[in-house]
């Protein structure tokens, strides 16, 4: 059952150093004011699970914080090259990251099967392409029924899953909408759940295409204002699509990273 | 917008002549998965010229999505407040692409090869210690599998178009004819690759990309120069027309409001 507390106590006590870290929200509600936490608790050892990394995964490797990502995607989305991550892939800095690679479909279908208790997911995908090479987590699976040959992934099942939304009521059910993306799939995937909110209202009345993540699947939801910037809550705020295109330049060079990270992240 | 008298038609950029033949590529009606950057351009681009009617399905759940500005991301709030529908991730995936839902799946690509084949995960080195680390798969493997057909858009030059690639990330028609019925794979395969010089399309017999039409200013020469294999070039390659006043003020008016909703209003 879901208990509203600080952003910092639900971070103290729901991520660890070494767990596997699932934060979501595809370009809509990515819960960056959580990821800042992580950050400023200076956790370490994570595994970093996501379908598209984005600047938010950049700035935790950047910092040290992960030793291993699971994704589908790692690029600044319309800009260009995530530089914090190439840089840990391309020469080791700060710490070398171990990378599994998926395709969005893979992930999403991972995710799928995590909520769904299964053991793995089966779909038509990676067909033809070397992924499959890289990681063992890609294999061939024939169907019992026709004996066509498909593609089963194994199950995602996060220790922490950590996402946005819009808002909650006092008991702690919490409401989103817009681009859903991955996040209902995520959080019922994962042990214990964190959900950064906007605010805490009386009622959640009815909104077109809103899901609701009832309290009691969750673990812990914190009251943000604005803690999915750069991104975006819809109906709250707008993407920063100029921060985005500002952040090529500040994650381009070590120090300007470091120093951009200390003063608006760390103090 | 614009004024179309304003609109300097003597000159355009050799990008801006390959957005608008992949624009054109876009028949009315049809349903296109669309990826951010240029292929959203060339798409929202037919949508307002000749394709009113084009549906718009972005990786991000949002299907028939009609912004008014160019979005910079595939999850720009303009598309789920303009679209038929949004719906999750894995529906996006496993209810629309994978059935073979989608008419047109758009690509682009870091590395391609003489048989459509793409990468854009590794660039030299080996996988686990690249010389260049690329964003990797995305939608893009799934997007080549199951879609009726695919249109590649990427600039023409030695270091794209290479003769072997550093990695498989999204298949065309793998080393031949008969790979893609032989994986299982449901989809066409690459109807058609735009580059910043002419058209390239398969072989009907051996599915290798051969050079079927130039831009206008564009040579064979030229393009056999910025291929890394030797190019097959049709009998009588045809010529593309010019871009239009209307298309490029369309386009220009698109590129400059790019993820502003307030200087396109």
């Amino acid at each position: 059952m879901a208990v509203i507390v600080p952003l910092h106590q639900a971070v103290a006590e729901l991520i660890h150093d070494g767990d596997t870290v699932a934060m979501e929200g595809f370009t809509h509600l990515i819960p960056f004011g959580a990821g800042h936490e992580i950050i400023r608790q200076r956790r370490r050892g994570l595994t970093l699970v996501r379908m598209t990394p984005d600047v938010i995964y950049d700035q935790l490797i950047g910092m040290g914080c992960a030793r291993r990502l699971v994704f589908s995607w790692g690029g600044n989305p319309g800009v260009g090259s995530l530089h914090r991550f190439r840089d840990a892939v391309e020469n080791g800095w700060p710490a070398p990251l171990e990378l599994e690679e998926h395709s969005h479909a893979g992930m999403a279908n991972r995710y799928v099967a995590g909520a769904s208790g299964l053991p793995f997911a089966v779909l038509r995908g990676y067909t033809g392409t070397d992924l499959a090479t890289q990681t063992g987590n890609i294999k061939p699976i024939t169907c019992p029924f026709t004996g066509e040959v498909l593609t089963a992934v194994p199950a995602l099942r996060p220790d922490v899953a950590v996402v946005h939304a819009q808002r909650a009521d006092r008991a702690g059910n919490v409401q989103l909408w817009g681009i859903i993306g991955v996040q209902k799939e995520a959080v019922l995937a994962a042990e214990r759940s964190l959900v950064t909110v906007e605010e805490v209202v009386d009622e959640l009345d009815p909104r077109p295409g809103a899901i609701v993540l009832p309290a009691w699947a969750l673990s812990m939801v914190s009251v943000l204002p604005d803690g999915s910037h750069p991104s975006y809550t819809h109906g709250y705020s707008v993407r920063d699509n100029d921060f985005y295109l500002a952040w090529d330049a500040i994650s381009r060079d070590r120090q300007r990273f470091t120093d951009w990270m200390e003063e608006h992240v760390m103090r | 917008m614009t004024e179309l008298s304003t609109v300097d038609t003597a000159t355009w950029t050799a990008d801006e002549m390959m957005t608008v033949a992949a624009a054109r590529a876009l028949g009315d009606g049809a349903v296109c998965f669309v990826g951010i950057g240029l292929p959203s351009t060339a798409a929202n681009l037919a949508r307002r010229t000749h394709a009113p009617n084009l549906v718009l399905v972005y990786e991000s759940g949002t299907l028939g999505a009609k912004p008014d500005f160019l979005p910079l991301s595939i999850g720009d709030g303009v598309l789920a407040e303009t679209a038929d529908s949004v719906v999750s991730v894995p529906e996006v995936f496993n209810y629309w692409l994978q059935p073979g839902r989608v008419d047109i799946g758009f690509l682009a690509a870091a590395q391609l090869d003489r048989y459509g084949n793409i990468n854009t995960t590794v660039i030299g080195g080996d996988y686990a210690n690249p010389r260049v680390r690329l964003p990797g798969a995305g939608g893009a493997p799934e997007i080549a599998a199951s879609c009726r057909e695919v249109i590649v858009v990427v600039r023409q030059n030695p270091r794209t178009f290479v003769d072997r690639l550093d990695f498989v990330t999204s298949l065309g028609y793998g080393s031949g004819p008969d790979d893609r019925r032989r994986l299982g794979l449901r989809g066409g395969g690459p109807r058609v690759v735009i580059t910043d010089l002419g058209v390239l399309e398969p072989d009907p017999a051996t599915c290798e990309l051969t050079l079927t039409r130039l831009h206008p200013g564009a040579t064979v020469e030229q393009a056999r120069a910025a291929t890394g294999w030797p190019l097959a070039v049709a009998a009588e390659p045809g010529s593309t027309q010019p871009p239009t006043a209307g298309e490029l003020a369309v386009l220009r008016h698109l590129e400059a409001t790019k993820g502003n909703r307030e200087a396109a209003s």
